[in-house]
C-alpha cells in the first residue's frame, strides 16, 4: 500500500529548524493494521501527515498504490484525501452544527454522488457503527465514544483503501477505548482495510500485529526479527 | 449540503448573524432614506422653480438692467400739473408702467433667433413690469422754487404725509405673456380660479393673481388701471402648487397690449425656451449665449442655485451630511461583516481543516463561507430595505413642510428685500416723510419673493431598492472574499491539532 522512502521533514520553528523526520524508510504493506507509538514531539503525527497527503515532505517518496504524493498537485492531493484516505482524529472533529447523519454525508459531497444515494450509503456506515438511531443528533448531543464512532463512519462512507487514525481513543475513558479499539480491528479483520494507527497507548498499541516506534525522527519496527 | 450547512451555521451563531444583519440594515435604511429625501427636495426645488418659471422651461434669457436702468420710479410733477383745492393743496395723481426692477427689455426679435437654434423646443417670450400709481395732495408749490420731485424705491407702496400732504403710492407687477405659447412661460402653472385665462384674441383685459385680487378686492368684470389704462379682469389664476400661493405676477395682460401700455413696442424681457431633451440643454444654452451676447442665460440647474430657504438648507443638509452618514455608516457595516467573517473562520480552523482533510477542496470551502457571508448581507439587505421603507413612510406621513423662494436674479417680484432704498421726498419743506417707507418696502418685498412652502414627499425608486440590495451584498461578499481567503489559506493539517 504505501512505500516510503528517504522520507525528511523539516520544520522551522523562529529561527530553529527541527527535523520531524530524518530519511524515513518503510513499507505497510495492503491489508495490513499498523500501530505507531513513541513519545510525543517524536514525528508520529508529521509521519501521519505525509501518509495522509496532508503536507508535503521536505525530500524524499511517499507512494500510496505506485504513486507518489509529494509530486501531485493539489488538486490531486484532495482527490486522493476525497476517495482513498480515510481520516479519524483525537478530537473526532465532527461539525458541530451538522447531524450525524450529516457529518458523515460531508464525506461523500467531493465525489458529487446523487443526494439521495449519498444519504443511504451514510445511514448504511452508521448502523455499522452502531448508531443506526442517532443519525438525526447533533454531535453535542452525543458522548465522546458516539461521536468518534460517527467519525469512523465518516472515514470508512466513502470506502478509503487506508484508514489513518491518529490517538483515535486519546480523548475517551478505558471502557470506551476499548469499544472503539474494537471496532477498528472488527472493521479491520471485516473489509481487509489498510489501517494506521498512531497512538501512545501501548494497550492499544498491542491489539495491531505489526508495531512501529518513533523517537527523534527516526522508525524503528518493534515486531520484525 | 452546501444550504443546509449554510443554514445552520448561521443559526448557530445567530447573534453574530444578527449584529451583521442589523449593521448593514441601517446603513441599507441610511441610503435608502438619504437618496428618498434628498430626491423628494430635489423634487421640491424643481417645483419651485415650476411656480416662478412655469412647468418645462429649462433655459431662461434675459437681459441684465445697466446700472441706472429700472432704478427707483420718478414721479415728476411740474407747477401746472393736478388740480388745487381749496386748503391750499394739489391734489395730484399719476401711473407709471415700467421694466422691472433689475431688468431690461430687449427686442423681440431675439425670440426668433433663439427658435431657429437646433434642440429648441418652444419658447416664449414675457415683459415683466412694474406699475406704480402715485395720488394724493400735495402742499401747493406754487411759491416754492423749482419742481418738486418725488423719488422712492422700486417696493415702497406707501402712504405719507409730510408736512400736510397726503399720498397712496400703489405698486404692483405686470407680465405680459403670450397667450399662443402656452406650453412655457410663467403661466402654464397657474390654474384658472375664476373667470378664464388670457387668449390669443384678447386685447386690453387682464387676468390678476387670485390672491393680489383677494388683498385688492378685485373680481371677475371689475377693472384695473394699469399704465392709466382701465382694463377689464377677465379671470383670476392661482398657483397649482400650493393653496395661498402666489404665481409670479399680481396682473398678467396679453403681450402686445402690455407692450402698447409700456411704450415698449416689440421688446420683452425674459424668454422662456424649451429644449427637445435634457442632454442637450447646456449646448443650446451655449447656442444662445454665443447668439445674444448681452443676454443672462440660465438653466434650470443655474436656476436651483437661486432657491432659497429651508428648502436650500434641507438639500445642503441631505447632500452633505447625509451622504457622508451614509458612507461611513456602509463601511462600518462593511467592517463589521468581514471582522465577524474573518473571527469566524479563525474560530472554525479545524472545523475548515478537516474539511480539507476528508477532501473537501479549496473552492469547496472558500465557497461555503463567503455563502454565508452573501446571505448574511442579502439577509441584511432585505431587512434594510423594510427599515428604509419603514422610515421613508415616517418622513413622508410626518408631513416635513419645506419653504422655498426662488431669488434668481431679475425674476423676482419683490427686488431686494429689506435692502429696498427707502422713500426720500424732496423739495420744499418735507424733509420727514421717508421713515414710514422702508418698514413698508420690507414688508412688501417679504410678500412679493416667491415663498412656496411644500410638503416633502420622498420616493423610493426601484433602481435604489436594487442598488441597496445590491450594496448589502455586496458587503457580505467583500467579507465572503476577505473571510475565504483565510479559508482558502488554511492548512488541512490543521485538522490534526490536538488542541480543543
Amino acid at each position: 500500500m504505501y512505500q516510503i522512502d528517504d522520507l525528511t521533514k523539516t520544520y522551522r520553528q523562529g529561527k530553529r529548524v527541527v527535523r520531524a523526520l530524518k530519511d524515513v524508510s518503510l513499507t505497510i504493506g495492503d491489508g495490513e493494521l499498523v500501530a505507531i507509538q513513541g513519545p510525543t514531539g517524536g514525528g508520529k503525527s508529521t509521519l501521519l501527515q505525509m501518509l495522509g497527503g496532508l503536507d508535503r515532505p521536505t525530500s524524499g517518496t511517499v507512494k500510496l498504490d505506485g504513486t507518489d504524493l509529494a509530486g501531485m498537485s493539489d488538486a490531486q492531493l484532495t482527490a486522493a484525501r476525497a476517495e482513498t484516505i480515510g481520516f479519524v482524529f483525537q478530537n473526532f472533529n465532527l461539525i458541530p452544527t451538522l447531524t450525524a447523519l450529516e457529518n458523515v454525508e460531508t464525506a461523500l459531497v467531493p465525489s458529487k454522488v446523487a443526494r439521495q444515494s449519498r444519504t443511504a450509503r451514510a445511514l448504511a456506515a452508521l448502523e455499522s457503527v452502531g448508531l443506526g438511531d442517532r443519525g438525526d443528533h447533533l454531535p453535542g448531543e452525543l458522548s465522546g465514544g458516539q461521536q468518534q464512532r460517527v467519525a469512523i463512519a465518516r472515514a470508512l462512507v466513502k470506502n478509503p483503501k487506508v484508514l489513518l487514525a491518529d490517538e483515535p481513543s486519546g480523548n475517551l475513558d478505558e471502557e470506551t477505548r476499548d469499544e472503539i479499539v474494537d471496532l477498528i480491528v472488527g472493521l479491520w479483520k471485516e473489509q481487509g482495510l489498510t489501517i494506521v494507527l498512531v497512538t501512545h497507548d501501548s494497550v492499544v498499541a498491542k491489539r495491531a500485529p505489526r508495531r512501529l516506534r518513533i523517537a527523534k525522527g527516526t522508525v524503528k519496527d518493534l515486531t520484525a526479527a | 449540503m452546501f444550504f443546509t450547512y449554510l443554514r445552520r451555521e448561521l443559526r448557530n451563531r445567530r447573534k453574530q448573524t444578527v449584529v451583521v444583519a442589523i449593521g448593514l440594515a441601517v446603513a441599507i435604511a441610511l441610503v435608502i432614506v438619504v437618496n428618498a429625501v434628498s430626491t423628494g427636495v430635489k423634487d421640491a426645488q424643481s417645483e419651485v422653480l415650476e411656480s416662478v418659471y412655469g412647468v418645462g422651461t429649462d433655459i431662461t434669457v434675459n437681459q441684465a438692467a445697466e446700472r441706472g436702468e429700472g432704478g427707483p420710479g420718478r414721479f415728476d410733477f411740474g407747477e401746472e400739473d393736478g388740480e388745487a383745492t381749496e386748503e391750499g393743496t394739489r391734489s395730484l395723481s399719476q401711473d407709471r408702467l415700467s421694466t422691472a426692477m433689475g431688468s431690461t427689455s430687449f427686442d423681440a426679435t431675439a425670440l426668433e433667433s433663439i427658435s431657429g437654434l437646433d434642440h429648441v423646443s418652444g419658447v416664449a417670450a414675457t415683459l415683466d413690469l412694474q406699475n406704480m400709481s402715485f395720488s394724493g395732495e400735495m402742499p401747493d408749490m406754487s411759491e416754492a422754487d423749482g419742481p418738486v420731485t418725488m423719488e422712492m424705491g422700486p417696493d415702497g407702496s406707501g402712504e405719507g404725509s409730510a408736512g400736510g400732504s397726503s399720498f397712496e403710492i400703489d405698486q404692483f407687477t405686470v407680465t405680459g405673456v403670450d397667450p399662443d405659447a402656452a406650453a412655457v412661460g410663467p403661466l402654464t402653472t397657474a390654474e384658472v380660479a375664476d373667470g378664464r385665462t388670457l387668449e390669443a384674441s384678447d386685447k386690453n383685459v387682464a387676468v390678476l393673481d387670485a390672491t393680489y385680487a383677494e388683498q385688492q378686492e378685485l373680481a371677475v368684470g371689475d377693472t384695473i388701471t394699469v399704465g392709466g389704462k382701465d382694463l377689464e379682469i377677465v379671470g383670476t389664476v392661482s398657483s397649482s402648487t400650493g393653496d395661498g400661493v402666489a404665481t409670479a405676477s399680481d396682473v398678467y395682460l396679453p403681450l402686445a397690449t402690455a407692450q402698447t401700455l409700456a411704450d415698449l413696442a416689440d421688446q420683452v424681457t425674459d424668454v422662456y425656451v424649451q429644449v427637445d431633451s435634457a442632454e442637450n440643454v447646456d449646448a443650446v444654452a451655449a447656442a444662445i449665449e454665443s447668439e445674444l451676447p448681452d443676454a443672462s442665460v440660465s438653466t434650470q440647474s443655474d436656476l436651483a442655485e437661486g432657491v432659497t430657504g429651508s428648502l436650500s438648507t434641507a438639500s445642503s443638509l441631505i447632500g452633505t451630511l447625509g451622504t457622508w452618514l451614509s458612507v461611513i455608516v456602509l463601511a462600518a457595516a462593511f467592517g463589521l461583516a468581514i471582522l465577524f467573517t474573518v473571527s469566524g473562520v479563525n474560530r472554525r480552523t479545524r472545523e475548515l481543516g478537516t474539511l480539507k482533510a476528508i477532501g473537501w477542496s479549496k473552492g469547496r470551502v472558500v465557497g461555503q463561507v463567503a455563502g454565508e457571508s452573501v446571505v448574511q448581507g442579502l439577509i441584511g439587505g432585505v431587512a434594510g430595505l423594510a427599515l428604509g421603507a419603514l422610515a421613508v413612510l415616517a418622513v413622508n406621513l410626518a408631513g416635513i413642510t419645506l419653504s422655498g423662494a426662488s431669488g434668481g436674479g431679475g425674476f423676482t417680484m419683490g427686488g431686494p428685500g429689506g435692502q429696498a432704498p427707502a422713500g426720500a421726498v424732496q423739495g420744499g419743506e418735507a424733509p420727514t416723510g421717508g421713515g414710514g417707507f422702508g418698514d413698508r418696502a420690507e414688508a412688501m418685498a417679504g410678500a412679493a419673493g416667491n415663498a412656496v412652502d411644500i410638503v416633502l414627499q420622498a420616493p423610493v425608486s426601484l433602481w435604489i431598492v436594487l442598488a441597496a440590495v445590491g450594496l448589502a451584498v455586496l458587503g457580505g461578499l467583500l467579507a465572503g472574499i476577505v473571510g475565504g481567503q483565510r479559508a482558502a489559506k488554511l492548512r488541512p493539517a490543521e485538522a490534526l491539532r490536538s488542541l480543543a
